[in-house]
């Protein structure tokens, strides 16, 4: 199902928490409410699900308003970031809720239940409590939970903050492959920009309140609008640029050579950390400015810098704003 | 070798502990069973199978049990209401709550029989519309049900504002109403508070003295509950007699408790809180 938003703004108490926001989710897409913790992405999820009541605008689900329908009959499944999954229920109880308050047939549950723990990859741990499960079983169950009322959107809260790095990654990819089998319009709040760009369909990225920009992964990568998009996708060094313009260079994109060249600021390395397949450089600029530039390990063999070693650095791609901002 | 503790004082602060218990808790059990001394089993059936004595401690476990129930369902819908809104005087209701603690058992008792008395502003009313509350079980039972009430609500209070609102929004989301969600999720949840409150309840009202006495009646083998019995038989000098009511009971209030806390435990196992 689509979702629009428009003009949706919601105050706690004095402190603005989301202000103007407009977006529309297209049908069967995933998308990603991206910014830093404090942005108001939870607030919004929350508006959709109908915890929290905005003090203006519009959410209409394809096309009706739903502003004033209660959370349980707009017919969203939520995954709260600790899951809430009951704990006095076992794992079958718990993914059936939906159906047994509906008042479905047991044996209609009992089999729809045994489909959705397959679905997420679980059979045969229904009768388990969930603090028998680890994290990443948890997740599985509580998504499975969502699905079991056939929700024609699933909001998903900090889906893996609460997992190890590697049990996040497996289901990251996991949860992609889910959505492109099910086709459920999803919403995902993150703080992780590399979650959202490896997830998500479109991004929308919030800064205090307010939505920054919106788009497909690829182009928020290579076309950020403002600083603050900038820097959320990865670093980036600001440069002094010409008048009323902020210049800002990503590590990677500086050609790094031991002689001078065209164009080139000379510097010296400060500090060398090897990083895998990529070398990080810290360089102190002749004019004085610290400068964090990434080499490949092939390029770090040729160069061998060192600690006090003489560099000479030119951005091979900028981006530049309005100093403004 | 023994290993060393690495906090020390072990020994001396698990000594200081038992004495402690044992003089508190353990001393006086053990002199009410040597009160028996001297008590054949002849005496003893003879001083608690009295349709008296058994009409006493009927009346007393059954009052304790229904008032304790009244208290967990009472307490439970005050706690809720403290815990989850906000309103004006809500700071003053809560303080309320604990009157019952502070008030002197005999003041509690007067009260309660100037209120529910005959002639009382209540108790007229009452009388008037076929209740009769001043010296029956039904009067017993109110005056229980006031002097525990703070134990069950203080004991919920807690355990429900910090139940997270992420489980009745996950049943929501689910498409559960209110009460469904209440029945199936919040109850459940707070179950081992519960029972701990029902526990505390029936452990005050088993033994509450003061405050019945005075709207019970106190009419032989009809309102006269144990504990009164026993300080009957004590201003007759029947001491074995006082100790063979007493000692039964606390054979029943401690065999409920340890009913209630094998019951508990098993609960708590299942449903430890994630």
């Amino acid at each position: 199902m689509s979702i629009v938003l428009a003009g949706v703004a919601k105050s706690h108490g004095p402190v603005r928490a989301l202000s103007d926001i407009d977006v529309t989710i297209e049908r069967n897409t995933l998308v990603a409410l991206l910014g830093p913790s404090g942005c108001g992405k939870s607030t919004l999820l929350r508006i959709i699900a109908g915890f929290d009541h905005a003090d203006a605008g519009l959410i209409r689900i394809d096309g009706s308003d739903v502003s004033n329908v209660p959370a349980r009959k707009r017919g969203i499944g939520f995954v709260a970031q600790h899951y809430a999954l009951f704990p006095h229920m076992t794992v079958a109880q718990n993914v059936g809720f939906a159906l047994d308050v509906r008042g479905t047939q047991r044996e209609q549950t009992a089999r729809r239940v045994a489909e959705l723990l397959a679905l997420v990859r679980l059979d045969g741990y229904g009768a388990r409590l969930p603090r028998e499960l680890s994290g990443g079983q948890r997740q599985r169950v509580a998504l499975a939970r969502a699905l079991a009322a056939e929700p024609s959107i699933l909001l998903l809260d900090e889906p893996f903050a609460a997992l190890d790095l590697h049990v996040r990654r497996e289901l990251r990819a996991w949860l992609r492959e889910l959505h492109e089998r099910t086709h459920v319009t999803t919403i995902l709040v993150t703080h992780d920009a590399d979650e959202a760009m490896e997830l998500a369909d479109r991004i929308v990225l919030l800064e205090d309140g307010r939505i920054v920009q919106t788009g497909t992964p690829s182009e928020l990568y290579a076309a950020p609008q403002t600083p603050f998009a900038m820097r959320f996708f990865g670093n980036a060094n600001l440069l002094q640029g010409a008048d009323h313009l902020a210049v800002y260079v990503r590590p990677h994109e500086f050609v790094v050579d031991d002689r001078p060249f065209a164009g080139s600021l000379p510097g010296v390395v400060r500090r060398v950390a090897a990083l895998g397949w990529r070398v990080a450089l810290d360089v102190y600029t002749d004019d004085g400015q610290t400068v964090n530039a990434e080499i490949s390990d092939v390029e770090a063999q040729r160069l061998e810098p060192r600690p006090g070693s003489r560099i000479f650095l030119s951005p091979r791609h900028a981006h530049s704003f309005a100093a403004a901002s | 070798m023994r290993r060393r503790d690495p906090i020390g004082g072990r020994p001396l602060l698990l000594g200081t502990t038992l004495v402690l218990v044992a003089a508190v808790v353990i001393l006086p059990l053990a002199s009410l069973v040597l009160a028996l001394h001297g008590t054949t089993p002849a005496t003893f059936a003879g001083a608690v199978l009295t349709p008296r004595a058994l009409a006493a401690l009927r009346l007393t476990v059954g009052s304790a049990l229904g008032a304790s129930i009244v208290d967990v369902f009472a307490g439970l819908y005050v706690a809720w209401v403290l815990a989850r809104y906000r309103f004006p005087g809500r700071a003053a209701l809560d303080a309320l709550i604990d009157i019952p603690f502070a008030l002197p058992p005999s003041v509690t008792g007067i009260a309660l029989a100037v209120l529910y008395g005959a002639h009382g502003a209540f108790g007229a009313w009452l009388e008037a519309h076929g209740w009769h509350v001043a010296n029956t079980q039904l009067g017993i039972v109110v005056a229980l049900t006031f002097v525990a009430f703070p134990f069950v609500v203080r004991t919920v209070q807690e355990p429900l504002a910090q139940l997270p609102a992420a489980f009745s929004e996950a049943a929501a989301s689910l498409g559960a109403g209110e009460w469904t969600t209440f029945w199936r999720v919040t109850l459940p949840l707070l179950g081992p508070a519960l029972l701990t409150a029902f526990t505390l309840a029936l452990a005050r009202t088993l033994g509450e003295y003061g405050s019945v006495i005075f709207i019970a009646g106190n009419i032989p083998g009809r309102t006269e509950i144990a504990p009164l019995l026993i300080v009957t038989r004590l201003e007759e000098y029947d001491y074995a007699g006082a100790a063979a009511i007493a000692v039964v009971l606390l054979a029943v209030s401690f065999a409920m408790l340890l009913a209630i806390n094998g019951f508990q435990r098993r609960m708590t196992l299942a449903r430890t809180t994630l």
